[in-house]
């Protein structure tokens, strides 16, 4: 097993450098001068040639990319210019490894800045996928062992209806109705563990975190129902039936047993997704996740900023793909890694 | 990678279980309308050999070893499976050779290779002067009209998508066989030959039922005027009632069409109805090969007999209870690691010192008839003494023999030699 | 269609008393279509000790009606009448809950395909233990000692270390001895075996096949054999019971029944299987068509629109009257057929072409 997570993360790790070179060679192909951009409209062509040097836009993409991931590797200092360093040392800020950039716009690094805004996507993210887990299996199961009654159809039809609003529809009417008007929850902003404590923590992200929840819940729902209903026509099932077996149990030991195995994928991959940030409910509720980072930072070609959270947001899917597979080989054992 | 194919080769012979298990009120709708022709009972007794035929495919020396990977940082090559190592055989021309043998003996990998589903990994198959184990990609595609191959689960190999009038055309259109305008035409002669309605045409394989299906593979195998068709299991998944249908309907085309079959199946019953000729396979290697009367009256290799004894018969009834039988422990061992010498001789009643350390040769001890044995002979007739020994050179224990020098006189051919072994009279037979 | 059955005394093919008695079992399951009738009046009678083998192809009802007997139909749509009594008490009316209990316990299965029929994963061992601790009150350690003990008896090696390992670790005979050894775990009194050498090969399927009849003896069982498979039946069987289209077609000693067949569908099904001892001029003669619909059954006899001697019966008789399941020529045989003199055309027109060297020598 370690064998197989050592060549899967080797693997994982030649697809992020393939990963970052796509995105820098993207950023440059695209018809803007970035420079320019940067500079703002006032900027001379000779403001503008001083911002390209300082961003390091003048060298060529793959100087630059090297020097990215030698900073992933060794830590850089910004800015890069060893003369401008030299001729202003208190404007220089040291980036260790694993350093995935410095934000001349933010004037912080990609670290500082991903460091503030991942902890709120992933709360975010940590909190949907609880509800939709919860409410998406329940009623999976549900509509399952009702399969064709008034129940099942009432839980696929609304189920429907969730997927078919759009999400930022959904949020800013929650936004309106539950927590405006009926106050049933506080005006959800941000607050970290530190400074609220768990339960402020957690009542600010009930309303947002239903959102995204909503998003994923309809299809969880289907998946559940066709998962149980799949595993429930097995031949197993009929021999746990003949052996004797109570209902329950034919239903919750082996029954779903096999059928929650695809939806542990189907999990791990989601919230990978989500942990680069969930931009339209991010957007919404003006959280200051990953999400509005990447918005932020794409309208304003900051082009650090980008590479880090594309890097990053990459890093996720692929390890949560790695520990699929290996839980996969822990709930199935007819799995073997190889 | 031992388990993943022990389940695939388990899954071989399973699917009956659909159709007879929980399927029970299935089809409902082809069987009601299907019209039943009560003149189509004529009873076909057992195919016979026509010893003249020359042969129209020649296989020699046949392998087909697929890698297996360590499961380490760097995924070398650890070793093989070998699911076929050196088989020969001949295919008479219009003819049938049965191949038959359990679960992972190899017969189906065989079958497959020889229609170049596989690439072997060596050996030579002779077929119209050329050798389709070596042959070009682009001289394959010609010669894919000329061997086709019917497959065992007819619900499984037609796809649920196509008209069967597409299923049947497309090797018509692929292989330019025919004018577009005829291919209609040809399809429907191909529907009405395998005795379907050519006005169904139009319909989708899940409107017909297991058998009907399985006849239009058949239709599909035949559009091409094939002269060999490879039939792997054709009527395992069937019904009884429907098995007799499909094998007199394969008889049938044979005789009408001159088309040789390599007969896969695990049925002995059945491969002995069918195929004048039969060669029994024992993970990866022919055990014991010749005509119908060798193979079933007269088997001398005990593996054959244990197989033959081991068929419930319905005969039985009138004296009632269990026939006597020769039992076999065990499963059959890896194919990755084959025992030494004789692979059959871990489960072997009568196996010996020598089987360990030697490997029979393929000898021929009867004009059509061919044993890999040390110890050849009638049930409960085998020689004390191996016969082996001066073919391999050694002595009965199977150490090198200094006075015995090796000959491969009766061994290794594809096909039959004029000469043979004669075990009873203990002497050369000539023809 | 024209002629419902009507319930008729029990028959039977054996004497002695009876221990499971199945009296005009019907399992119907109402769809979008119609009824599909898979079992349509179905008797039979089993002793301890003794086997049954039900015969017949797909859509004969022969699983089903096997199912039913376990109560596996309870909790759906489909529609079980008729009695089953297993040592005097109907099974039909017995609650869910008392059913359960005798599932596993006084009732097995034995399942077809045995990699299919167990759970992926949950290791063998488990799964047994399972079987044998929801009918008995004993903690984790009794169960596997028992476990173990019944893995030894069906000639599982090393049962110890055998106990944590998964289904797809055994090979396919392995399996179908675990899923014996499973069945056989809480000394049931009657044993179905729906198919359980189908998915193996020959040698293996002696072996199981050796084992079963083994095990009958030592624990005297009444077995169930379904399969359709007429060698296995002549073998494994003391009573046959043929089916078509949901019904008996023919029942009755095995001996008699396969040895003197009366109904042309055993017939068929006899002439359609070569034999891997019968003369090779045998013919091998199907039955034509496909088996009947269960939604549409054809009127009459089931089986006319796929017979070869309707011609014998005359007027339009197969075609519109439903034959009884009626005594045979022969003591404790029964047959559902119109043909009023089938031991002369068997021996005349199908043992010849079937079986020439029988023929010869009647």
């Amino acid at each position: 097993m370690w064998a197989y997570a050592a060549r899967r993360t080797a693997i994982g790790l030649v697809l992020l450098l393939v990963l970052s070179f796509v995105t820098f060679v993207l950023f440059f192909a695209a018809p803007v001068d970035q420079a320019r951009y940067a500079c703002g409209k006032q900027c001379t062509e000779e403001q503008i040639a001083v911002t390209e040097r300082a961003l390091g836009y003048d060298k060529p993409v793959y100087e630059q990319w090297g020097a990215f991931v030698k900073g992933i590797v060794a830590g850089r200092q910004f800015p890069a210019d060893p003369e401008v360093r030299a001729a202003a040392p208190e404007t220089v800020s040291d980036c260790a490894a694993p350093c995935l950039g410095y934000s001349k716009l933010n004037a912080k690094t990609v670290n500082e800045l991903i460091g503030d805004a991942a902890p709120i996507s992933i709360a975010l993210a940590l909190v949907a996928v609880v509800m939709w887990l919860i409410g998406g299996v329940s009623l999976g199961i549900l509509a399952a062992v009702t399969k064709g009654s008034i129940v099942d159809r009432g839980i696929v039809g609304l189920t429907l209806v969730a997927y078919a609003f759009p999400s930022f529809f959904i949020g800013v009417f929650m936004l309106k109705y539950v927590a405006i008007r009926w106050e049933l929850v506080p005006l959800p902003r941000y607050v970290s563990i530190e400074d609220g404590g768990v339960f402020t923590w957690l009542e600010n992200l009930l309303l947002p975190g239903f959102v995204l929840a909503l998003l994923f819940l309809a299809g969880y729902v289907r998946m559940t129902r066709a998962f149980v209903l799949e595993s429930l026509s097995e031949d197993y099932i009929r021999t746990a039936r003949a052996k004797g077996l109570k209902g329950r149990v034919v239903l919750f030991k082996h029954g779903l047993r096999a059928a929650l195995t695809p939806l542990v994928t189907m999990t791990g991959l989601d919230l990978a997704g989500l942990l680069g940030g969930a931009i339209i409910t991010e957007s919404v509720f003006a959280y200051p996740g990953l999400g509005l980072l990447t918005v932020q930072a794409s309208n304003a070609w900051d082009l650090p900023t980008i590479i880090g959270v594309v890097v990053l947001a990459g890093a996720f899917v692929i390890v949560a793909n790695i520990i699929v597979d290996i839980a996969y080989a822990f709930i199935d054992p007819r799995v073997r890694l190889g | 990678m031992s388990d993943d194919i022990d389940q695939a080769d388990h899954t071989e012979n399973t699917s009956h279980a659909d159709h007879a298990g929980h399927a029970d009120h299935a089809d409902p709708v082809v069987a009601a309308d299907a019209p039943v022709d009560l003149d189509d009972v004529t009873g076909h007794a057992a195919s016979e050999l026509d010893p003249e035929a020359p042969p129209v495919l020649t296989v020699e020396n046949l392998r087909m070893y697929f890698p297996v990977h360590a499961t380490g940082l760097i995924r070398r090559k650890v070793g093989d499976v070998q699911a076929v190592d050196g088989v020969s055989f001949v295919v008479p021309e219009g003819g049938s050779l049965g191949l038959v043998g359990e679960s992972g003996c190899g017969k189906s990998t065989t079958g497959r290779a020889i229609t170049r589903l596989y690439k072997p990994t060596s050996g030579s198959i002779k077929f119209g002067g050329k050798d389709l184990a070596t042959i070009s990609s682009r001289e394959l595609k010609g010669m894919r009209s000329e061997i086709q191959m019917i497959f065992q689960d007819p619900y499984s190999s037609l796809n649920p998508r196509h008209t069967v009038g597409s299923i049947i055309g497309a090797p018509l259109r692929i292989h330019n066989m025919v004018p577009k305008d005829q291919t209609l035409k040809r399809v429907q002669e191909l529907l009405e030959v395998v005795g379907l309605n050519p006005e169904h045409y139009n319909r989708y394989p899940n409107e017909f039922s297991g058998g009907q299906r399985q006849r239009i593979g058949i239709a599909r195998a035949l559009a091409l005027r094939p002269k060999v068709i490879v039939a792997d299991e054709p009527v395992s998944a069937l019904d009884v009632s429907i098995q007799a249908q499909v094998i007199n309907l394969l008889q049938d085309l044979q005789r009408e069409f001159n088309i040789a079959f390599l007969f896969i199946a695990h049925d002995l019953a059945v491969v002995r109805h069918f195929c004048p000729e039969v060669a029994v396979m024992y993970l990866g290697k022919i055990v014991e090969i010749g005509d119908r009367d060798s193979i079933y009256g007269n088997a001398h290799h005990p593996y054959t007999q244990a197989l033959l004894s081991a068929v419930p018969d319905v005969r039985q009834a009138s004296v009632g209870g269990r026939r006597e039988r020769i039992r076999l422990q065990g499963d059959v061992p890896s194919p990755i690691d084959p025992p030494s010498g004789c692979r059959f001789r871990t489960r072997c009643p009568i196996a010996q010192e020598i089987c360990a350390k030697h490997e029979p040769p393929l000898m021929q001890i009867g004009r059509r008839h061919k044993v890999a044995c040390h110890f050849p002979g009638r049930l409960g007739e085998a020689p004390r003494e191996p016969l082996t020994t001066g073919l391999l050179g050694v002595d009965g224990e199977g150490r090198p023999d200094p006075g015995a020098s090796p000959s491969n006189d009766l061994v290794d051919q594809p096909g039959y030699a004029d000469t043979w072994f004669d075990l009873d009279a203990k002497r050369i037979g000539r023809a | 269609m024209t002629n419902m059955t009507k319930s008729s005394p029990t028959p039977t093919a054996t004497d002695g008393t009876p221990f499971l008695e199945v009296d005009n079992l019907k399992v119907h399951f109402p769809t979008a279509d119609g009824v599909v009738k898979a079992t349509d009046g179905l008797s039979f009678n089993l002793e301890r000790g003794k086997t049954l083998g039900i015969v017949g192809e797909s859509g004969s009802g022969k699983s089903v009606s096997s199912s039913a007997i376990l109560g596996l139909h309870r909790g759906t749509n489909a529609q079980v009448s008729g009695e089953i009594r297993l040592d005097g008490v109907d099974l039909l009316s017995l609650s869910n809950e008392e059913m359960r209990l005798r599932r596993g316990k006084d009732i097995a299965m034995i399942f077809q395909d045995p990699l299919s029929a167990m759970h992926p994963y949950y290791s063998v061992g488990v799964q047994l233990a399972e079987a044998y601790r929801v009918h008995n009150n004993v903690n984790r350690k009794a169960a596997r000692t028992r476990v173990v003990e019944m893995l030894e008896l069906v000639g599982i090696p090393q049962p110890d270390r055998r106990y944590d390992a998964y289904p797809h670790q055994f090979s396919g005979g392995m399996r179908q001895r675990a899923m014996i050894a499973m069945a056989l775990i809480n000394d049931p009194t009657l044993v179905i075996a729906d198919e359980p050498t189908t998915a193996l090969d020959v040698t293996v399927q002696a072996q199981i096949l050796d084992l079963l009849t083994n095990l009958q003896k030592e624990f005297n069982t009444a077995v169930i054999i379904i399969t359709h498979d007429l060698g296995v039946v002549a073998e494994m069987s003391d009573d046959v019971l043929v089916m078509y289209g949901g019904r008996a077609v023919e029942y009755g000693p095995c001996r008699e029944v396969l040895t003197h067949p009366e109904m042309p569908y055993t017939w068929g099904l006899l002439s359609s299987v070569p034999d891997v001892s019968a003369d090779t001029n045998a013919r091998m003669v199907p039955i034509p068509g496909n088996p009947p619909s269960l939604l549409n059954p054809p009127s009459g006899c089931a089986f006319h629109p796929r017979c070869t001697f309707r011609d014998e019966v005359p007027g339009d008789l197969c075609t519109t009257v439903l034959p009884e399941l009626e005594p045979a020529s022969r003591p404790g045989h029964l047959k559902r057929c119109h043909l009023a003199d089938p031991d002369r055309i068997y021996a005349k027109q199908v043992l010849p072409e079937i079986a020439p060297d029988l023929a010869k020598e009647a």
